[in-house]
This record gives C-alpha cells, sequence and structure tokens, in this order.
C-alpha cells in the first residue's frame, strides 16, 4: 500500500514537473500577471483563452474599467494639477506658517480632507482599489513595476504635490509606450528633479545624485560600465534641467544660465564647449537604447514575472526584443511570455509576494471588497512596503530574500485572521467557514505566487 | 530557524518541529540563569551620514576651506581630543566620552569602491566588500547562541545583515509579535520554529519595562528600537545581537552646519543611543554599542550645501569593555584624498566587528564571519 502511495506521488510529481495543466496555467497567469484570482476567475481566463486573457491584458485601452473609475471619482485630489494641488493643500500651512503658528494649531486648523498627508492616502487608496477590483490587471502590476522602477520617495519635501501628477501624467501614460519616452517623461518630472536633486544642480555647483542614479537604477544597471568620471560628467550634462518655482507645483524648465558649458564626455560621447539642453536629450538617448539598459530592464521584467533568479535565457530574448524593437514596451512584456520559462512547473508558485502583492491577492481571493483602503494601506506601511514611501531611490526589493522574515510572517498571518473574521477595518469579506479561509491565506503556498 | 526554510516548511515536517518545541523552553531556562550574558548592539545609518561632520576634524584648515558653507564653525563642536570634536548635536553622549564608555573610529569603512547606496550596504551587511554571490550576513553568520530570539532585529523586514540560515527575528512592536486568535497553534504546526520566539516573548512580556535611571528616550522611530532592544536585555531572553537602522542621511542638498538637516538628524540619533545608554545604566558592562553607515560623503561640499556619495566614514562605539575616550584609526588627513576627492579608509569595518564580535560574543573564529579577510584587532576593547 505503501509503496501504491509513493507511486503516486512520483507519477504527480512527473505529471507536473513536464507541463502545467490547463488550470494551473490560467492560475499562474493570474497569479503573475494580475494580482491573483477571485472566485470564479480561474474558470473565466479558461473561458476566454489563457492565451486570449494575456492579449487582452498587454492592451488595457481597450479594456473597460467603469465601476473602478466610478469609485477612484470621490478622490478629487487624483485629478487635481500639481499646482491646484498646491493652492489648496500647501498654501494654507504656508499661511499659518507664516502666522508662526505651531504645528498642532496649523493641524487643528485644518480638516482632515485638506491636510496634505490626504494626497498619499489618497493615491494609496487609488492603488489598492485598482490593484483589487480594475480588469486592467497586468496594467497595475506595470504600474507597481515602474513606480518602483523609478521611485520616488513622496515624504521628501515638495514631492507630496508632485507625486500625485508624476503617477497620472509621467509614469501610467507611458508604461506601453517605448522605454525612451518613460524614460524621458521620469527625467523632465518636476517629482524625480527634485527627489534627486537635479533641479538643483547647476553648472560649477554639481549635484550628482540624478545622474548617479538614472545610470544605476533607471537605466545601465549598477553593473552596467559606467564610471565616476562618467557620474560627474554626465551631472554637468543635465545642469539646468530644473522645475519651474518648484514650490508651487510648476512644471519643467531648462535653465540655460544653470547650465555648464563646457566641454564634456560621458560613456565615450564627446560634447564639445557651448552646448545645451540638447546634451541632456541624447544622453536620454543613448541611455535608453543602450545595451546594458536593455538587459538591465530584461532582467528586472524577467525577476518581476518568472523569477528571483531569472534563467538568463529569457533575460537574454527578452533584451534582444528590448533593442529590436527600440524599446517597445508592449513587445519587451510580451517577450518575458512568449518562451518557454514563464509557463515552467518549477516557477509555479514559486515566488514570494510582497506585502502588497499578498494582501491585495487575498482580499481578492476571498471576494472581499474595499469600503475603505486607507487601514490596508497603513498595514502594508507595518510591513515595510508603505505605498510611495520607499525613502532611498531603489525602491522596494521584488525578492524573497527581502520579505521573509518572522516579524512579516506574524504580519501575514494576523492579517489573514482579520480578513477570514471579517475583521478587517475598511474591507468586507464574508465567509462561511472561517476557519478552512485563515489557513488558507496564511498557509505556506498562499505565501507564493 | 526563523528564515525562508518555514515558508518552505510543509505541515507534515512541521509535525517534527513542534516536537521540540519543549526543547527551547528548556533552553530558555537556562537562559535565564545566565547572568552576565554579552550583547551587540549594531546600528545602520541607511543613506551614507556625513561622517566628517559628526567627528569634525576641526584643526585641519583643509576641512573648512572644502565646506564654506556646511563646516561645523570651530567654536561650535565639542572638543574631542584637541584635533577632533564632535558636531553640538552629540552633546547627549559628551557625557559617556568623558566616562571613557565612548569612542569612535575615523577614517574606517568597506573598501569597495562603489557609490551605490545598494551596493554599497549589501556588500557591508554580507561582510564581503566586492563580492556580490554571498548569501547571508555576518551577523548572522556570527551569532550561535541557542535562544531563539538570540538575533533581532527592529525592522519591519529582517536586514541583509541579519539574514541566513541560522535566522533572527525581525518586529517592530516586541507587544504584538505573535498571532492573534484561537488559530495560533494550526500556524504553529504549518510552520514551527518562527512561533518559538513569539512563545518566549509572550512569557517574559518584556513591554511592561519601564525605562530606568531617568532616562527619556525621545519620539523618533530609532529610540522606539533602541528602547524595545532595551527591555530585551533586561529580560534575558538570550539577546546576543540586536540590530536597528535609521534613515535620512543622505544629504545631498541643504545639509545645513551646526543647525538644519543633519543636525536634527544627529540629535535625535544621539538622544535615542544617550538614553538607552542610560535606561541600562550598570547592565551596559554587557553591551556594546557601534554604528555604521555604508560609505561616507565627499570632502567637499556640492553646489546645493550638501554632499555627494564618497568613501570613508565614521563608526561610534559604546559600552562595557570599550576603551573610550579616544577616536581610534589612523587619520588620513584631507590633503591626499581618495579619488581626488573622499576621505580615504584606514581602518576596515571589519576590524571593528571582529574584535566585537570576538571579544564580546567569543566568537572562535572569523574565517566564516569574514571569509577571506583577516582582521587586525585595533584595541577597541578592554
Amino acid at each position: 500500500m505503501k509503496r501504491f502511495l509513493l507511486l503516486g506521488v512520483c507519477i504527480l510529481f512527473t505529471a507536473t514537473s513536464s507541463s502545467l495543466t490547463d488550470r494551473q496555467r490560467a492560475t499562474h497567469a493570474l497569479d503573475r500577471l494580475a494580482f491573483g484570482a477571485k472566485p470564479g476567475d480561474v474558470d473565466r481566463v479558461l473561458a476566454i483563452g489563457v492565451d486570449r486573457w494575456i492579449e487582452q491584458q498587454l492592451h488595457p485601452e481597450r479594456i473597460a474599467d467603469h465601476d473602478v473609475d466610478a469609485r477612484l471619482a470621490p478622490y478629487a485630489t487624483l485629478s487635481m494639477s500639481s499646482h491646484e494641488i498646491y493652492e489648496e493643500f500647501e498654501e494654507p500651512v504656508i499661511e499659518a506658517r507664516r502666522q508662526k503658528k505651531e504645528l498642532n494649531e496649523i493641524r487643528d486648523m485644518l480638516p482632515r480632507e485638506k491636510r496634505p498627508r490626504r494626497l498619499i492616502e489618497e493615491l494609496s487608496a487609488q492603488r489598492l482599489i485598482r490593484a483589487v477590483d480594475s480588469e486592467r490587471q497586468l496594467n497595475e502590476v506595470m504600474a507597481d513595476f515602474w513606480l518602483n522602477h523609478f521611485n520616488v520617495f513622496a515624504q521628501k519635501g515638495l514631492d507630496r504635490v508632485l507625486v500625485t501628477s508624476y503617477e497620472r501624467e509621467v509614469i501610467r501614460p507611458h508604461m506601453w509606450g517605448t522605454f525612451e519616452e518613460l524614460l524621458r517623461a521620469t527625467a523632465k518630472s518636476p517629482a524625480m528633479l527634485f527627489y534627486l536633486d537635479n533641479a538643483r544642480s547647476r553648472g560649477g555647483a554639481l549635484n550628482e545624485n540624478y545622474a548617479r542614479e538614472i545610470m544605476e537604477l533607471h537605466t545601465l544597471g549598477v553593473d552596467g560600465g559606467y564610471t565616476q568620471k562618467d557620474v560627474t560628467e554626465l551631472a554637468r550634462v543635465f545642469t539646468g534641467w530644473s522645475i519651474e518655482r518648484p514650490g508651487e507645483g510648476e512644471g519643467f524648465v531648462y535653465r540655460r544660465f544653470a547650465h555648464d558649458r563646457g566641454e564634456k564626455t560621458v560613456l565615450g560621447y564627446h560634447f564639445r564647449a557651448g552646448g545645451g539642453m540638447e546634451e541632456g536629450e541624447q544622453m536620454i538617448r543613448v541611455l535608453a537604447h543602450h545595451p546594458a539598459t536593455a538587459h538591465h530592464i530584461a532582467y528586472q521584467l524577467c525577476q518581476r514575472l518568472i523569477a528571483d533568479e531569472p534563467p538568463a535565457s529569457a533575460v537574454d530574448r527578452v533584451a534582444k526584443t528590448f533593442l529590436a524593437t527600440g524599446g517597445d514596451l508592449r513587445k519587451t512584456v510580451q517577450s518575458v511570455l512568449d518562451g518557454p520559462e514563464f509557463w515552467d512547473p518549477k516557477y509555479y508558485r514559486a515566488k514570494m509576494k510582497t506585502p502588497f502583492e499578498y494582501a491585495v491577492s487575498a482580499i481578492r481571493a476571498v471576494g472581499g471588497s474595499i469600503d475603505d483602503p486607507l487601514p490596508v494601506a497603513r498595514q502594508l506601511q507595518q510591513m515595510g512596503e508603505g505605498l510611495y514611501l520607499s525613502q532611498p531611490p531603489t525602491g522596494y526589493s521584488d525578492t524573497a530574500q527581502a520579505w521573509t522574515s518572522s516579524g512579516g510572517l506574524m504580519a501575514r498571518l494576523n492579517f489573514a485572521v482579520a480578513l477570514a473574521e471579517n475583521k478587517l477595518p475598511g474591507v468586507r469579506s464574508v465567509n462561511a467557514d472561517t476557519h478552512a479561509v485563515t489557513l488558507m491565506l496564511g498557509s505556506p503556498d498562499f505565501q507564493k505566487q | 530557524m526563523i528564515n525562508r526554510r518555514f515558508f518552505l516548511k510543509s505541515s507534515g515536517l512541521a509535525l517534527v518541529s513542534g516536537a521540540m518545541i519543549p526543547n527551547v523552553f528548556v533552553k530558555m531556562a537556562n537562559a535565564a540563569t545566565t547572568k552576565g550574558r554579552k550583547v551587540v548592539v549594531a546600528i545602520f545609518q541607511r543613506g551614507a551620514v556625513d561622517g566628517l561632520n559628526v567627528v569634525v576634524p576641526y584643526a585641519e584648515p583643509a576641512y573648512y576651506a572644502a565646506r564654506p558653507n556646511i563646516a561645523i564653525p570651530r567654536e561650535s563642536v565639542l572638543d574631542l581630543d584637541g584635533f577632533f570634536g564632535m558636531h553640538p548635536s552629540l552633546s547627549s553622549l559628551a557625557p559617556y566620552w568623558k566616562d571613557h564608555s565612548l569612542a569612535f573610529v575615523h577614517a574606517a569603512g568597506s573598501p569597495d569602491a562603489t557609490r551605490s547606496h545598494f551596493d554599497a550596504q549589501d556588500f557591508m551587511e554580507c561582510g564581503t566588500p566586492g563580492v556580490k554571490t554571498t548569501p547571508d550576513g555576518f551577523l548572522a553568520r556570527a551569532v550561535k547562541g541557542p535562544s531563539p530570539l538570540r538575533a533581532v532585529s527592529m525592522t519591519p523586514t529582517l536586514p541583509r545583515i541579519l539574514s541566513g540560515p541560522e535566522g533572527a527575528v525581525a518586529m517592530t512592536d516586541i507587544g504584538r509579535f505573535g498571532v492573534r486568535g484561537d488559530v495560533s497553534p494550526m500556524f504553529e504546526a504549518m510552520y514551527g520554529g518562527a512561533f518559538d520566539a513569539a512563545k518566549m516573548l509572550k512569557a517574559a512580556d518584556p513591554q511592561k519595562l519601564q525605562p530606568e535611571n531617568g532616562a527619556q528616550y525621545p519620539a523618533n522611530p530609532l529610540a522606539n528600537s533602541l528602547k524595545q532592544i532595551a527591555q530585551l536585555i533586561k529580560s534575558n531572553v538570550g539577546l546576543e545581537v540586536a540590530f536597528a537602522d535609521v534613515g535620512g542621511w543622505d544629504t545631498h542638498a541643504g545639509e545645513g552646519a551646526a543647525q538644519g538637516q543633519l543636525a536634527n538628524n544627529l540629535r535625535n540619533f544621539s538622544e535615542a543611543i544617550s538614553a538607552f545608554i542610560r535606561d541600562l545604566g550598570s547592565r551596559m558592562s554587557d553591551v556594546v554599542l557601534v554604528t555604521m553607515s555604508e560609505f561616507g560623503r565627499t570632502v567637499r561640499e556640492n553646489g546645493n550645501r550638501g554632499t555627494d556619495h564618497g568613501h570613508a566614514n565614521v563608526m561610534l562605539v559604546a559600552g562595557g569593555g570599550v576603551k573610550g575616550g579616544k577616536v581610534y584609526g589612523k587619520w588620513p588627513g584631507l590633503a591626499d584624498l581618495y579619488e581626488n576627492r573622499d576621505l580615504a579608509i584606514t581602518t576596515d569595518f571589519r576590524d571593528v566587528f571582529a574584535e566585537l564580535l570576538t571579544k564580546q560574543l567569543g566568537v572562535a573564529s572569523m574565517k566564516s564571519v569574514f571569509p577571506g579577510y583577516e582582521p587586525k584587532w585595533r584595541g577597541l576593547l578592554a
């Protein structure tokens, strides 16, 4: 009898290790290209066909999302310009300070919905509502990826005024275009110019923060072959790239008089003395199409979608696609899914969820509905992945190593208990068997996708 | 024990570790009677603190020449030895300098040339500068004690420095580390070891302990971490290594001098540490606290009254056995700079930790803690 059992286990293993079943394929697609399955999602994807569902998800602009749009409408700041936000949220504070009011006085003066922290709260609410309920699930996965790739810390001074338009106008509209457009949009965004200090860098008074991070984090990667000299020279190239009246939420400006007009050489590209803004434009083109960038972006995409240590065959293919298509991001993402690696059974439920992925997938799994996303946003902060709150430019890690800890586990288990018992503040979930649901959400399997 | 393995553990395997749980309490009982257990508390200043404005070489004119707007004026520094002086925001630490329980190591750091925050932190925490394939952290490799609370990180996620097969516990609130509700036993069966620490904490109930000796912790995250570390130390739960981190040091713009951004951060930092030392009182004889940061900052101020990424930095060492009242390390001076911009490193940070781990925790060999490196003791500890 025992032997038969063992045999059965062996057969099961062989079956799963050769290829995924259709059901597993649908589950895998929902795990990686969405924030997990809601009740009934696997059947829905099977009915459409996994490949067709992916094709749909790769074109979010063709997917209607009226319910989510309607639910986001009450969040007034989401559609406000940076300048409007400044007038409504910063000016009253500045005025109160001018009158030498104490911090707590200012707080008491302002109703909750007029306090600056409301801005991050509405953004976080938006992200959670979209991640849980948007029909454009892959779009939300990629928003999470690119916001993290081009991370901006919302609590660095004025950035709290600037992140709303950063997400709305810089990241989201460019996620399915070319990498060059996305990179250029970030390079000229007040949020990034302020966060990495380039707005203040001037000829003869350099600040090399942005020049380093654009190469290390945004494009070439830390081993992409640049030197300290390249960092300094690129900082000179970007001098003058700044913000019009930065305190008031205005847009990009090139300040000719702040630009270092001397000759420069970056990554072997020589600029004669007397140049201007076109130097930075050229370097953005160079960096956006550099082979090291192709590799770096391919690696990160494969790490996000396939495995913490992505197979070289996938990374190479994706990098090739990136270069061959001029950095077409839709085709680049598609290329991650085109090869055999994504569907290799060894990666099925093998990637640890980040706290954001865990919380969202848990709410989706029980068919929960979010009435107030803020308590969940606060839990994410306690789990170490507060939205818009990664202070270093690196953003949050996407690998198991970073998220595996006893404290993280306890937080997840408590989240599971609360959600299953319908006691998670702000979320409604009706579960017939709370015990079984708790164990499912807290199981080692559910920590992975 | 507390590491990625428990996520992978099947419930079948967990039954075995469930059966082992009583052992922990046996060990715990032993731990509770072990008085005078030594502890190392490590604080990581993430973002690269500007060490030249923390322990200021105020007698070196080149310092003032390089920093026209952000140097700490000579009359503001708290003199240490006639050459170096502390930033005035460190005034709450002055008594410990005077009673020789506080020392600094200047021009210390990690020898790899990277100026990437991420890489430099990673290299430092793994204890293998320049090597990216090291899977675990050096403090994790050094801690071998029996308690499930032998290594605790006061962070929401486990930092690199304490990750590894022997593992450590990460938490931000010692009073809330555990699972609520009646499902707890089943999760215990699933995850085994992760719950040993939770049970031990529940039994010891350290968060009830009030600060002693009139210590007043300021309201900042580092102070909150140190206050809880002090509670763990007092509870005799077998703690050997505690870790906390604190950010906000990446002062590329508007760094300030005797006052301003860095000054405010340093005040929060030093008042948290001085409250911790005061709180522990005589127990501090069994504790050494050490600080580190991934690299220093440029000697010359940049165009925005800030500093960019540099090389060598300063480390603070305080506590029992520290031969304090001294700034350790060969001073390389500000005339001959590393890559013509940064303070050169004359003390490898591994030298400092090797001495601490050996003398404080009795780690017999540094071969596995710092593979491929022969640390040199600097005589920091008696």
